[in-house]
């Protein structure tokens, strides 16, 4: 039953976009495996991490439309899942690198010789097990996300509130993690990684399947958002979004569906972290940073929020035009970031996808308003001919 | 008029009574000055602190002419006399007359490392009785510090003449402590005692202590009282100290928060350009500093006085120039004015790097803002109680402006009812715009103060964003009274928190606070009451 929830009733163009990246999982590794290098179809080597990053960044969009989206709750801290989820990832890596860093320490990674530790931190154990950092992955974005919601939705903190402390959150998890004493690396973070499951991470082939399997996990959430989205709790959401109090008024919890889409939402989040790092090679406390979360919305505003669609395009549309801007003009990047973020809330408010989407359903609307309007005018001639055919033989009378 | 009388009259006798002395111990220390040439080393070393603590005004003259190798005496030992500076001849130590009948066999008198010390000891003790006041200070601190038993004499011819109230103190404490050493009699003890601890301070503090262990029993328990008593007025001054430095951190807080209370509190508008705001502010600051030192630079001084207003204006001004082409498109939207407000941010960040550069910009503290001064236990910077000043001014300059003048009748009228006030011929486009301003403005004399305390450099605003967006939500929406709370419960708070948990985590527990709190009263401190299930 949920197989069929999953693959059914879909809109034709999600199951499009899954069907593009999918294929984009199968063709880009491809390109860059087999064709021959020299070839106008291959792939060189550094895009593919560099592809992979736009598909996690497309992930992390993905997350937040459907909380901001669907739900109107704008998280100014999504970048804290995304980084959680990192660092998680992270943990399980640096714990790979065992005798082969500096200190050429079998148990400790390198920063903590460093600082002098004697022994692990309680929680850095189990991390040196693949499925146990998935785990992490999975639950520690997610609980921090649960117990935050919690408080927050239930206390009825909503709008610009509730995004002043997901941005006060971030912060104090920037701060938090700079710290040397909490043992994640400090300002440094965690980087200097060598396998990923026994394979190492700077191969071709292994970058390439980091890259496939980004593009798989990206297919599989905009599955699994598409199916809440159009189920029943997807409608009642989008209540919520347009009209709380009547939502509640009428006998939802509304509390607890936001903390659902909310935790769930934190989790793709984490899952996106989780790609990026071995694909960038590191996690630092700067992604915690609230201008990086930010940036999150304004990918997913550009994209249209509220389409799921969107905000793919939308991440990977803003930092294709980064990594442009930056090795170009680096000076002008922040200026043309900024324009973005005016010009797209003061003339596209809907993004790309969601303007495109209301001028095809204007012209459908104008169709069917024209066809309604033929069929009524059809009708009425038909009538005038019929009364008049009545009316003739009187008139031969 | 007669205590003027008796005043002069007991001046006159102390004046008199002061020569007398100094013409006797003249005479008096011919004897002891002859000594230096007598004898080995370890007599000469006698003779110079001998002569020290003779107190007498040419001691440190002899001294230093004996350090300079200038004292000639005869070799087997007797008068001593001063080379003269120009010819081979000899002048009196004392008198500096002529000497006819010089012994032909003087010689200069010799210095070794021991002796070289202990004219170094004796000169330092010596300036207890210099004219410069700053060098009699450090002397007696000095003193304080290793309490010689042998320099009480020296101390108390320095207290008779001592007329500055400070040194005077360290002096007489300075006594104290070598009145403990010494075996003076247990009233003049417990009266040394009693001087110690009336200095109150950390020092103070730690000479009782160690003055406790080989104290005879019957003191021990006035020294132990009087440690006590210290320890709980030092604790006092401890809190003292940390409020203070709550209130300063308070009240730039209240600064970078009270123009955000403006336009989120009133207007509803998120502004995240106003940490921008704030640096346009600093820089403002640097540029008037810059142009006031080409144009007239004995008017440097006064800078701030061009400053504030000059800040001010500009940023008011560009914050109307903001609310004018953007803001007023989103209103009714505020998430969407969120998003706006971050671009602007980047723009002007990014603008004021390509002008200015990323590094930091030099702003000179002006004289009458550098320096400290001591209250009790308290060390007061100027600049922190200048920028304390300067922030209660602004917010009640504010509360009069909004509660006595027409437009801040009108603000408040929009505030509260926009349709309605329109109707009443309010301009509200007008006054949206204006408010803008005015908080913005605000936001920019807040930059003048940090261009004070902090780096004036493009992130200046970045710094303080996220603090004054805690500061306005956690005083309530919509109420001054509340941000000037919110803001010194915030400011105190992260001080008193940062000796036990360290600066970074007491401002993580501040944050983690507010998000809780927030969850509490979601419509902070002083919520607006009111039967509205939603804004």
């Amino acid at each position: 039953m949920i197989t069929q929830m999953l693959f059914s009733r879909h809109e034709k163009k999600i199951l499009w976009a899954v069907a593009l990246i999918l294929l984009a999982a199968a063709l880009v590794p491809l390109a860059n495996l087999l064709i021959p290098e020299g070839s106008f179809f291959h792939v060189p080597g550094h895009l593919v991490p560099l592809l992979g990053k736009y598909l996690c960044y497309a992930l992390l969009a993905l997350a937040l439309d459907l909380v901001w989206g669907y739900c109107g709750i704008l998280s100014l801290g999504h970048g804290a899942f995304f980084a959680l989820g990192g660092y998680a990832m992270g943990m399980y890596l640096m714990r790979q690198i065992g005798d082969r860093g500096v200190y050429a320490n079998p148990l400790l990674p390198d920063f903590m010789v460093f600082l002098n530790w004697s022994e692990l931190p309680w929680y850095w154990s189990g991390f040196n097990h693949f499925a146990f950092a998935a785990l992490m992955v999975l639950l520690v974005p997610g609980l921090l996300a649960f117990v935050f919601g919690w408080f927050a939705f239930r206390s009825r903190v909503t709008g610009v509130y509730l995004s002043i402390i997901t941005q006060a959150m971030t912060y104090a998890l920037l701060l938090a993690f700079f710290r040397n004493e909490m043992g994640f690396g400090g300002n440094n973070g965690l980087t200097d990684f060598k396998d990923i499951l026994g394979f190492n991470v700077q191969a071709g082939g292994t970058r390439a399947t980091l890259f496939a399997a980004t593009a798989i996990a990206l297919a599989l959430a905009l599955i699994l958002s598409s199916a809440i989205v159009r189920s029943k709790y997807g409608k009642v959401l989008v209540g919520v979004r347009d009209a709380e109090s009547r939502t509640r008024f009428l006998g939802y919890r509304v509390e607890n569906m936001k903390l659902f889409i909310f935790t769930v939402s934190a989790m793709m989040a984490g899952i996106a972290g989780a790609l990026y790092v071995p694909q960038v090679g590191i996690i630092n406390p700067g992604e915690f940073a609230p201008a990086n979360s930010i940036e999150v919305v304004i990918w997913t505003a550009v994209g249209g929020r509220g389409t799921l669609i969107g905000p793919i395009i939308g991440a990977v549309l803003v930092n294709f035009g980064k990594s442009i801007f930056t090795a170009a003009f680096p000076e002008f990047w922040l200026f043309a970031l900024g324009a973005l973020f005016v010009a797209t809330t003061l003339f596209l408010p809907k993004g790309v996808v969601g303007t495109v989407q209301q001028f095809v359903a204007s012209r459908k609307e104008q169709r069917q308003a024209d066809a309604v309007e033929q069929a009524y005018r059809d009708k009425a001639a038909a009538e005038t001919e019929s009364r008049l055919a009545s009316l003739e033989p009187q008139a031969a009378e | 008029m007669y205590r003027a009388i008796q005043t002069f009259l007991v001046a006159l006798c102390l004046l008199v009574s002061c020569l007398a002395t100094g013409l006797r111990a003249q005479e008096d220390i011919r004897p002891l000055v002859d000594a230096l040439g007598t004898g080995g080393f370890p007599q000469k070393i006698e003779a110079v602190k001998a002569l020290a603590a003779s107190g007498d005004a040419k001691v440190a003259e002899i001294l230093q002419n004996l350090s300079d190798g200038k004292l000639y005496a005869p070799k087997t030992g007797g008068s001593v006399y001063l080379a003269a500076p120009t010819d081979g001849a000899y002048v009196d130590v004392l008198t500096g007359a002529p000497v006819a009948d010089a012994p032909g066999n003087l010689a200069k008198i010799r210095l070794n490392n021991g002796l070289r010390g202990a004219i170094g000891a004796a000169l330092s003790q010596l300036t207890l009785l210099s004219p410069d006041r700053a060098a009699r200070l450090a002397a007696s601190q000095d003193l304080l510090k290793d309490a010689d038993p042998n320099n009480l004499d020296l101390l108390n011819a320095a207290l008779a003449e001592e007329k500055d109230a400070e040194v005077k103190a360290t002096m007489e404490a300075a006594r104290a402590v070598i009145l403990l050493k010494t075996d003076a009699s247990a009233e003049d003890k417990k009266a040394a005692i009693g001087t110690i601890a009336a200095r109150g301070n950390r020092d103070a503090l730690t000479i009782l202590t160690a003055a406790l262990e080989n104290a005879q029993e019957d003191l021990k328990p006035a020294i132990e009282q009087n440690i006590a008593s210290i320890e709980t007025s030092l604790a006092i001054w401890d809190v003292a100290q940390n409020v203070w430095y709550g209130l300063s951190l308070g009240s730039v807080l209240l600064l970078a928060a009270i123009g955000l209370a403006i336009t989120f509190g009133v207007m509803g508008i998120i502004n995240m350009a106003h940490g921008e705001m704030v640096m346009l502010g600093a820089y403002t600051t640097y540029v008037v500093q810059q142009t006031l030192h080409a144009v007239a630079p004995e008017m440097s001084d006064y800078s701030l006085a061009f400053a504030v207003p000059a800040a001010f204006l500009f940023t008011g001004l560009v914050g109307i120039g903001i609310e004018r082409s953007v803001i007023r498109w989103l209103y009714g939207r505020p998430l969407e004015t969120l998003l706006a407000t971050w671009g602007i941010s980047l723009i002007l960040q990014q603008a004021i790097r390509t002008i200015f550069g990323p590094t930091n910009r030099q702003v000179d503290n002006p004289s009458w803002m550098s320096g400290a001064f001591d209250v009790g236990g308290l060390a007061i910077t100027y600049n922190r109680m200048w920028i304390i000043v300067f922030s209660l001014g602004v917010f009640i300059a504010l509360l009069l402006l909004l509660k006595r003048s027409k437009f801040g009748l009108q603000m408040r009228a929009v505030t509260q009812n926009r349709r309605m006030a329109s109707s009443m011929g309010i301009r509200t486009p007008w006054v949206d715009a204006l408010t803008f301003g005015l908080g913005s403005g605000i936001a920019g004399m807040a930059g003048v103060a940090l261009s004070q305390i902090d780096n004036v450099s493009p992130n200046l605003g970045q710094n303080y964003i996220i603090d004054s967006f805690m500061v306005v939500v956690f005083g309530g929406v919509g109420n001054l009274w509340g941000t000037l709370v919110g803001a010194l419960t915030l400011g105190i708070a992260n001080k008193f928190l940062e000796p036990y948990a360290g600066a970074v985590l007491g401002k993580i527990l501040i944050l983690i606070f507010i998000i809780l709190f927030i969850q509490r009263r979601p419509r902070g401190l002083f919520a607006l009451k009111g039967r509205a299930i939603e804004q």
